[in-house]
């Protein structure tokens, strides 16, 4: 690449002094503009954090910065109220229940797809690749009822398998995508050289391809399992009305609030609440993120 | 014990088995066929569990949204393009495409643009997985939850009172007059594409940050230790690099825009020319009764992607030919 | 098919046999026809707990005398369930409704006595993407048991679509109709049959005060109001105070506050008969007198009559509207909204009992006097089960509908409903049960494109009044294709 022209002579010592004062510069620059990213990013959720914790007859009058003077009121009421209510535990565990499956088949199916689209040649498969892709346009709201009725056919409807291959295949097109952007940069070296010495496909993918891709991996399944966790409809429709015991945290959250969209100050402790799962299932992958877990195999 | 952990256990291990033994299986049975028929047959057979699940969930809806397109709304009989002509003769219907090109233009620009300065600024500091937590926060909060937030944001009271809203309490605190964020075109598709922005950046960030972390350090080393400029290290090596993932989160993003629902459902319901074609076709589906004309939205949105498709199709045999 | 069909005749009703006796719902509803009489004849006004104590001792003790009958009847869902022979039925039932928070609460507090008397357990699930799953459900025929219905045009859809059942035999069809208001009654009614009841109602268009600030006591008209709403504004030291307080905004629902003046300007303007084609699509929207609705209203929000000018009616909350009645020096005298607001007063405009009280929307047209326009929550029924149909039959009645009512918030769609838990709340359902002119929400009753096409209508009209005449057009546009197949 042509980024890579070496310039031939060594630099003069009398830039190095200068140039460090520079980077002390670029640093202290560098860490204002992330700050003030990340103050700009938080300030809405602070916003909500700080009003979740306030009377709502307060909220309505003042805003949130008020509540940093000394004479501000404070109560925990909203949560309280939220973790009290009936069956929340219950539609925690349902959550994790729809959530988990469905987002460890799609990727795994993904990923066999991906590497076939990316390693393998095969007529159509641009044509294929863009269809598959392309189907991520496809407005979830329309395939309920087709799908619906399959589901009652196949005597699937209301079960939370149903749920797990409607997210299955809802969630592909992305993670097909995704994978395979990835596996298609890996380097052609290594998997040269694996067949060189003899391995077949299935070794090539599940030793090299694979694992190299870990960090899309990761990045996917925080996607699928947010998408999923935080989904109502698809819950509400698949597991049906009919079967209110195995509905999720969501459909409980949003019916903290009354039809009128009065209670909605618990709205914003349930928030919290339901943010929390998300937020440990980032931090957890957030590991597989760092530099060198491809070995640096990615080609330059 | 919930008699469902058993279920969920075969299904959270099986499942995975199950495809890694079909995966093995076929490569028997591939092994069984003579060579030259091997590397044909062999795609189709790793690609068919994803493509069993594309059509049942996907492309068999679409064809069935693709016959009601033409059907009136009992879905009784043909009408040929009437709902087609619906949609482009329509103020709103109109009115609501135009908002979506305005989301595709700001929304990708403001996602991936914000999503790269991160991914590339913290890469830099060592509080790196604190700040991108940070970015991503947004993301783990529902479209409920969010909506409540902005609201927050975004609350307007009379000039001359007090602003209980953040954004007009600052303007406030600088003398300028509250503005009425959500009411005012095209200000207020601007800001519901800000708070999708908010959302969506953190996406953006997480899969170019990981994207960056592929790249090889060394490499990096290497052109720092020759001199270039931490800007020409970004341009000329790390922004080359990322270009495929870039391409990626971009076509995500139009996509995401074209498809702009929730927001816009919880926060204006298309109030004051914010309509976009998503929520559109929700009601046309949901409360009018026109599965007909929500299906020719949903047909439309699908053809607005072929364009984008195709770019991507050519920037992958442009990947291809490099590797 | 989505006019609504009032004033018709029912006839051919063939009532079921009460005399066919001893099934366990029969007992049931026995046992609530006894109760309602020693309701109603040794102790109108009973509390509340009262009620529902004596409904369960009541029910309790008419089961326990007769075992070996309800036994004997072998009801079908019973068959395996040991509480069968104690004349329970057992199973569940489910439904799904819009109702969240403590509407949520109400609901199962007020079906708590039918569980307990009944066995049958009831598994209600709130969800505000109601149309979402009932669309889905009637397309795949999955569908909860008995549902809250988004309005009379798509109950008399799902019900020629067979997917709603009619409720003829299930009810006791002269008990309801003795309870019911004729209005309701009809609402329900799909093809002579009764499809579709009432759990709670509310009365439209009363207008709050603080009587702290206001002192001139109940206008005799509209313009009469108007002068008061004037003189008590200009009273109030500071100069600020305006006539109204309004606000639009609702979420995806926005505007619909707004809906209810134009419908009461109508009514009170025009008469019953405009008001009746509107609803049917049949009279244009930039027809005279609906313009005349939308003007009178537009005076109201002018930038001079209400609180903060235009852009603050449409980006304060309903909830939120009539908070500056409560604030020193007011910022307003007036707020117009249904009986279900007080509560908002209470819980966010940090109001007491006391500082607020209402009068009736005043008269207009001579002509129409005493007219009242009120609401309610549609139910019906998808699956035919012996559980649904116990279920639907206890939620009509007083005894049932009572419960939600002393736990606030709501008036009951049934007229022997009388403990209400205060003045206010006694007011209001007296309002409703003796309007001479009863309407329902106009709003509620068109298709929901028009009605979609309405809020939007009044959040455009409110910001910008000059436009009123292109975006009456646009109504009678939508007007020409929401009805209708």
């Amino acid at each position: 690449m042509s980024a890579l022209r070496r310039p031939s002579m060594p630099h003069p010592l009398s830039g190095r002094a200068n140039r460090f004062s520079r980077l002390r510069l670029d640093r202290l620059a560098l860490h204002g503009a992330i700050l003030l990213i990340l103050i700009v990013w938080l300030l809405p959720t602070l916003g909500m954090l700080v009003n979740s914790f306030r009377p709502a007859a307060d909220v309505s009058h003042t805003g949130w910065w008020t509540a940093l003077s000394p004479t501000a009121q404070f109560t925990t009421e909203n949560y309280q109220h939220v973790l009290t209510r009936n069956g929340l535990g219950q539609a925690f565990v349902n959550s994790l229940f729809i959530t988990i499956p469905s987002t460890i088949i799609p990727i795994t199916v993904a990923a066999f797809a991906a590497y076939a689209f990316a390693w393998m040649r095969f007529p159509g498969r641009d044509l294929l690749f863009v269809v598959v892709v392309g189907l991520l346009v496809v407005p979830l709201q329309t395939t309920l009822i087709p799908i619906l009725r399959l589901f009652k056919d196949a005597g699937l409807a209301g079960s939370f398998l149903a749920v797990w291959l409607a997210h299955t295949g809802y969630g592909l097109p992305f993670a097909i995508f995704l994978l395979r952007n990835y596996m298609g940069g890996l380097p052609r070296e290594v998997f040269e050289s694996a067949a060189i010495d003899g391995a077949g496909p299935a070794t090539a993918f599940f030793r090299l391809a694979l694992p190299m891709s870990i960090p899309a991996v990761a990045a996917l399944v925080i996607f699928q399992f947010l998408f999923v966790w935080n989904d109502l409809l698809v819950a509400l429709v698949y597991l049906g009305a009919a079967n209110a015991a195995n509905l999720p945290l969501t459909v409980l959250v949003a019916n903290l609030a009354n039809s009128l969209g009065g209670e909605w100050q618990f709205l914003m402790a349930a928030a919290f609440v339901s943010m929390a799962l998300p937020l440990v299932v980032f931090f957890a992958l957030q590991r597989y993120f760092v530099r060198g877990i491809t070995g640096g195999a990615v080609k330059g | 014990m919930d008699p469902r952990l058993g279920t969920a256990l075969v299904v959270v291990v099986g499942v995975p088995l199950a495809l890694i033994g079909y995966i093995l299986g076929v490569e028997q049975l591939l092994r069984a066929l003579p060579g030259r028929l091997q590397p044909r047959v062999r795609p189709w057979l790793w690609l068919l569990p994803a493509l069993a699940f594309l059509v049942v969930f996907l492309i068999y809806p679409t064809l069935y949204t693709l016959v009601l397109s033409f059907e009136d709304k009992f879905a009784r009989h043909f009408v040929g393009l009437a709902n087609y002509q619906y949609f482009f003769s329509t103020g709103d219907t109109i009115g609501a495409l135009r908002n979506n090109i305005v989301w595709l233009v700001l929304l990708t620009v403001l996602a991936v643009g914000g999503g790269l300065l991160v991914a590339v600024l913290v890469d830099r500091v060592r509080y790196e997985s604190v700040a991108k937590s940070i970015i991503f926060l947004p993301l783990a909060i529902s479209f409920v939850g969010a909506a409540v937030i902005w609201q927050f944001m975004f609350a307007y009271r009379p000039p001359g009172t007090f602003q209980t809203g953040t954004l007009n309490g600052l303007l406030g605190s600088v003398g300028v007059a509250p503005v009425p964020w959500l009411i005012d075109a095209p200000l207020n598709t601007v800001a519901l594409i800000v708070v999708a922005a908010w959302i969506w950046t953190g996406f953006c960030m997480v899969i170019l940050s990981a994207a960056l972390k592929g790249i090889s350090a060394e490499l990096l080393e290497a052109a720092r230790v020759d001199g270039a400029t931490e800007l020409q290290v970004f341009r000329r090596i790390t922004l080359p690099l990322l270009m495929p993932t870039i391409a990626v989160v971009a076509t995500t993003m139009v996509i995401t825009s074209l498809k702009a629902f929730d927001i816009v459902y919880v926060m204006t319901n298309g109030a004051f020319d914010t309509e976009v074609i998503a929520n559109r076709m929700y009601k046309e589906l949901f409360s009018f009764g026109q599965p007909g004309r929500a299906s020719a939205i949903a047909i439309v949105l699908l053809a607005l992607i072929v364009p984008v498709m195709l770019l991507n199709v050519r920037r992958f045999r442009d990947q291809e030919a490099i590797r | 098919m989505t006019e609504v069909p009032l004033g018709i005749e029912h006839g051919g009703y063939s009532q079921r046999s009460t005399l066919c006796t001893k099934s366990p719902v029969d007992d049931l509803e026995r046992s609530y026809r006894v109760n309602h009489r020693m309701g109603n004849g040794i102790r109108r006004g009973v509390t509340l707990l009262a009620v529902a104590g004596l409904l369960v001792a009541a029910c309790t003790s008419g089961t326990s005398t007769t075992p070996s009958a309800a036994s004997a009847t072998g009801v079908p869902a019973a068959s395996g369930s040991p509480a069968a022979s104690s004349g329970q039925i057992g199973g569940k039932v489910t439904v799904i409704g819009t109702w969240g928070g403590s509407e949520q609460d109400s609901f199962l507090a007020m079906v708590k006595p039918f569980e307990d008397q009944t066995g049958i357990k009831v598994e209600y699930t709130g969800t505000r993407d109601l149309n979402a799953v009932l669309t889905t459900g009637v397309a795949s025929g999955i569908l909860p048991d008995l549902a809250g219905l988004p309005g009379p045009g798509q109950m008399a859809e799902y019900a020629r679509s067979g997917a709603l059942k009619p409720l003829n035999d299930v009810l006791d069809l002269s008990q309801y109709k003795a309870d019911t208001a004729p209005a309701l009654v009809d609402l329900g009614t799909v093809d002579g049959k009764i499809t579709g009841v009432f759990i709670k109602a509310a009365v439209k268009g009363l207008i709050w005060y603080n009587p702290g600030v206001y002192t001139a006591g109940a206008p005799t008209s509209w313009d009469d109001l108007r002068a008061k709403a004037k003189a008590a504004a200009a009273a109030v030291a500071g100069g600020k105070t305006k006539p109204w307080c309004v606000g639009l905004e609702s979420g995806a629902a926005s505007g619909w506050p707004g809906t209810d003046w134009i419908e009461d300007f109508v009514l009170r303007q025009a008469g019953p008969d405009i008001y009746d084609k509107w609803v049917a699509g049949k009279q244009k929207w930039t027809s005279p007198e609906i313009k005349a609705a939308f003007q009178a209203f537009g005076q109201v929000v002018s930038p001079d009559d209400v609180y903060g000018g235009p852009k603050t009616v449409v980006t304060t909350n309903f909830g939120d509207g009539g908070n500056p009645l409560f604030t020193t020096p007011p910022g307003c005298i007036f707020h117009h909204q249904a009986s279900f607001i007080t509560d908002f007063f209470k819980k966010q405009g940090g109001a007491k009992d006391g500082q607020f009280d209402f009068f009736p929307f005043p008269d207009i047209n001579p002509q129409y006097a005493g007219a009242v326009e009120g609401a309610g929550d549609l139910f019906g029924m998808f699956n035919d089960t012996p559980q649904a149909r116990a279920l639907m039959k206890y939620l009509v009645t007083a005894e049932a509908q009572s419960i939600w009512v002393g736990r606030g918030g709501a008036l009951s769609a049934n007229t022997k409903v009388t403990n209400y838990p205060d003045a206010i709340s006694k007011r209001s359902a007296a309002i409703l049960a003796n309007a001479k002119i009863f309407r329902f929400d106009a709003s509620d009753l068109m298709p929901q494109a028009m009605n979609d096409a309405f809020w939007k209508a009044i959040l455009d009209y409110t910001v910008d009044p000059t436009k009123l005449d292109s975006i009456l057009t646009n109504l009678d546009t939508i007007q020409a294709s929401a009805y209708g197949g």
